[in-house]
């Protein structure tokens, strides 16, 4: 058929209209031209009724001095720094406490999801109780009982509960101890770096000595020697530089040290405690999807139990834990929103509330607000994604 | 709850907007054709806006919402209330959720000029204050160096306090909450030392505290609070009708026209200010759109300025709060409104 129209018996060239193909292309152009025209009209319609209304816009207000104060904040920030540092100081705030809400709720969880699997039954039935009663509580009531019910019990400054003259835990926070690093201090860290990379070159000539002669090596033992010995014995020759603050009390509160305000704790606390019930529910379906076939064909091979979990159940199980995994993570960052609630000043109750409200300027904040949640859970979906590629099973 | 509520008002704001702009300026007629004016208040505050155990709204700043329906409707209940945090209160304003704020709102330059709203008057001079635990043994604001302070967020009071503290060299700690009474919480469990507020509202807090003998207001103010409600710029009549529904109130005092002798004053009195005021002659509702008996039914419904006043934070209430600012020019205060003529 080298050129239908000249042959008889082919059927008329199709009309181009009757291409499922082109049809398809044309009605979704249709539908994204009509989305952004929808777009383009709200964005105009709003920009041109709060000119009407007398209400100003843009981004200038950035620039003005802020002039109230935040209780927490990882960057410098006082009164006089401007609403962009605003900005800045609640996003490290929901930083800080999803960073440290992901870290805990994945070892909770983790530890939660194995224990539901015991052979023990009391232990299963424990951490059954634990999934059950913390994922059916919605997470703001569990903010408001860790704030109001648990922490607000604890007693004022001056009775403080304490451990020796060092720790102190009362109703404005945790106090500990902090270090004030001295000089010649850098050398410890230099210390630290060089035995990071030693590892690094262990792991990879274990590995290479294993391929070629079959032998393997005892890299973690190794390994923790060297990251703990190096700088220890660096630190010891050096005359052990570094001093701690202490917390003391002085006026009204405790001054010194590192502080933990019960804001925080509450929040991570029920971050931590919710999301962990979930996850653990995760890690046992991921563990329950192995065959058990898997677990005795290592065996069968005179793989020990601990080389099986790791190189045949957990790679397998991880397929099936890290998708709805991230999901959970995606969760907890926006549950951190919830902060507004106890006062927590995350980007939600400083910037899309305090600043907001000293500026009127509803839209582009809000707009801003929406914008960072929306690129962390890409962020974090993205990571998510290309770790699951990684540990997913490679077919030969 | 209120962050997500939030949400819902930011991104629905243009459509909110594009709702409102096909009729604006049009306020009052939206006002008339429903039937009741929305009047957006505080969450809670004793004195000011607090729904009573019958879930009825009281206070001050209810009584301004209260005027303006007699006004508009000649009948004081045509209101509906919507509890706001300040966080909230100037997005329900500007996207037309509420008709009216009254609600211990802060005049300021900012706020007038740059949110799109009128301010229609003062109906209490305020100044921030502080309040602290007998037991610190505090007596004055100039020791408070150091001190945790509880504070209500987005708030002018957030912003004199960071002031305050500047301008004095002190240093401080703020823990800050949506709602007044999440603040008093906190400080009654010894969350902060201090409480800060508008000194009115300190009295008011006072006496949700289990103990509230055991806590005193410190003598020094910090600011000026001049709190007024606000209405949306771009409707005049509306603004107007607001304006001087306030106004109204502080006239009938200073007239000495009250809500028991108003009725016998309509028929008997021969003084002119007061036949004008009360619709017997002068057509000053025509004016506005009203009826003319806009003022009387003020008086009748609502009463005159001092009768709110003693009614929920005066010498009738658990408040007793002094009139000292807000006593009528006249008498040693600075409630001063303009003429009804």
């Amino acid at each position: 058929m080298s050129s239908p129209s000249k042959d008889p018996l082919a059927p008329a060239r199709p009309n181009w209209m009757s291409n499922p193909r082109v049809r398809a292309l044309i009605f979704q152009a249709l539908v994204l031209a009509a989305v952004f025209a929808l777009l383009g009209y709200i964005f105009h319609n709003t920009v041109s009724n709060l000119e009407q209304r007398g209400i100003t816009t843009g981004f200038g207000f950035l620039d003005r001095e802020a002039g109230f104060g935040i209780i927490q904040s990882l960057i410098p920030y006082t009164p006089a720094s401007t609403y962009g540092r605003t900005f800045l100081v609640g996003l490290v705030n929901t930083l800080l406490v999803s960073a440290l809400g992901i870290v805990l709720a994945t070892l909770l969880g983790l530890i939660i999801g194995i224990a539901r699997l015991s052979k023990n039954w009391l232990i299963a039935r424990l951490a059954a109780i634990y999934i059950e009663t913390f994922r059916n509580i919605p997470l703001l009531l569990q903010v408001l009982f860790w704030y109001f019910a648990v922490l607000q019990a604890l007693p004022s400054p001056r009775q403080s509960l304490s451990i020796g003259e060092w720790a102190f835990l009362n109703i404005r926070g945790v106090y500990l101890p902090e270090p004030v690093p001295g000089q010649g201090f850098g050398w410890v860290v230099l210390a630290l770096a060089i035995a990071v990379a030693l590892v690094i070159w262990l792991r990879r000539w274990a590995h290479r000595r294993q391929l070629r002669t079959g032998q393997p090596f005892h890299t973690i033992y190794v390994s923790a020697g060297l990251l703990l010995g190096l700088p220890a014995v660096v630190f010891l020759f050096l005359g052990m530089p570094l001093t701690w603050s202490l917390p003391s009390l002085h006026g009204f509160n405790f001054t010194g040290g590192i502080t933990m305000i019960p804001e925080l704790t509450a929040l991570l606390v029920a971050l931590t405690i919710y999301t962990a019930s979930s996850i653990a529910e995760i890690v046992r379906s991921g563990i329950l999807a192995v065959s058990h076939g898997q677990t005795e064909a290592a065996y069968s091979l005179g793989l020990n139990p601990g080389n099986t979990t790791r190189l045949v159940v957990l790679p397998q199980a991880l397929r099936v834990i890290v998708p709805p995994l991230t999901s959970q993570y995606l969760n907890l960052v926006k549950n951190s929103s919830l902060a507004t609630a106890i006062g927590y000043p995350d980007l939600v109750n400083v910037f899309a509330g305090t600043t907001l409200n000293q500026t009127g300027q509803a839209v582009v904040i809000i707009g801003m607000t929406m914008g960072v949640y929306l690129t962390l859970s890409l962020l974090i979906s993205l990571f998510m994604n290309w770790y699951n590629q990684r540990v997913a099973l490679i077919e030969r | 709850m209120n962050t997500l509520r939030w949400m819902a008002v930011g991104t629905a704001f243009s459509f909110a907007m594009a709702a409102g702009a096909a009729h604006a300026g049009a306020t009052f007629d939206a006002v008339k054709k429903k039937g009741y004016v929305q009047c957006g208040v505080s969450t809670g505050l004793p004195g000011f806006s607090n729904a009573d155990d019958k879930g009825q709204w009281k206070g001050m700043d209810v009584d301004v919402c209260r005027a303006v329906a007699a006004a508009m409707f000649g009948d004081a209940s045509k209101v509906r209330y919507t509890p706001l945090t300040a966080k909230e209160r100037f997005t329900a304003l500007q996207s037309g959720e509420i008709d009216i704020l009254s609600r211990n709102t802060t005049w300021t330059l900012t706020r007038d000029t740059s949110l799109g709203i009128n301010f229609a008057g003062v109906n209490y001079y305020d100044g921030q204050g502080f309040m602290v635990k007998k037991s610190l043994g505090v007596k004055s604001a100039k020791d408070l160096n150091g001190a945790t302070v509880c504070v209500q967020a987005g708030t002018t009071t957030e912003l004199n306090l960071a002031d305050y503290f500047r301008s004095q060299h002190m240093q401080f700690k703020p823990v800050t909450f949506d709602t007044s009474d999440a603040t008093v919480k906190a400080f009654d469990a010894g969350r902060c030392d201090v409480l800060t507020s508008d000194q009115s509202q300190l009295y008011a807090l006072r006496i949700l505290l289990a103990n509230p003998a055991g806590a005193e207001v410190l003598p020094e103010i910090i600011s000026k609070e001049p709190l007024g409600p606000s209405v949306r710029q771009g409707d005049d009549e509306w603004f107007n009708l607001v304006k001087w529904s306030l106004f109204a109130m502080l006239d009938a005092e200073n007239l000495g026209i009250t809500s028991k002798n108003v009725d016998t004053l309509k028929t008997d009195s021969k003084n002119p200010s007061i036949q004008r005021f009360l619709g017997v002659n002068g057509g000053m509702g025509k004016l506005m759109g009203v009826s003319d008996e806009w003022a009387y039914d003020i008086v009748k419904q609502v009463g005159n300025y001092s009768e709110s006043f003693d009614r929920n934070v005066g010498k009738d209430s658990p408040l007793k709060i002094r009139r000292g600012l807000n006593a009528l020019w006249n008498e040693g205060g600075i409630q001063y409104a303009p003429p009804i003529r």
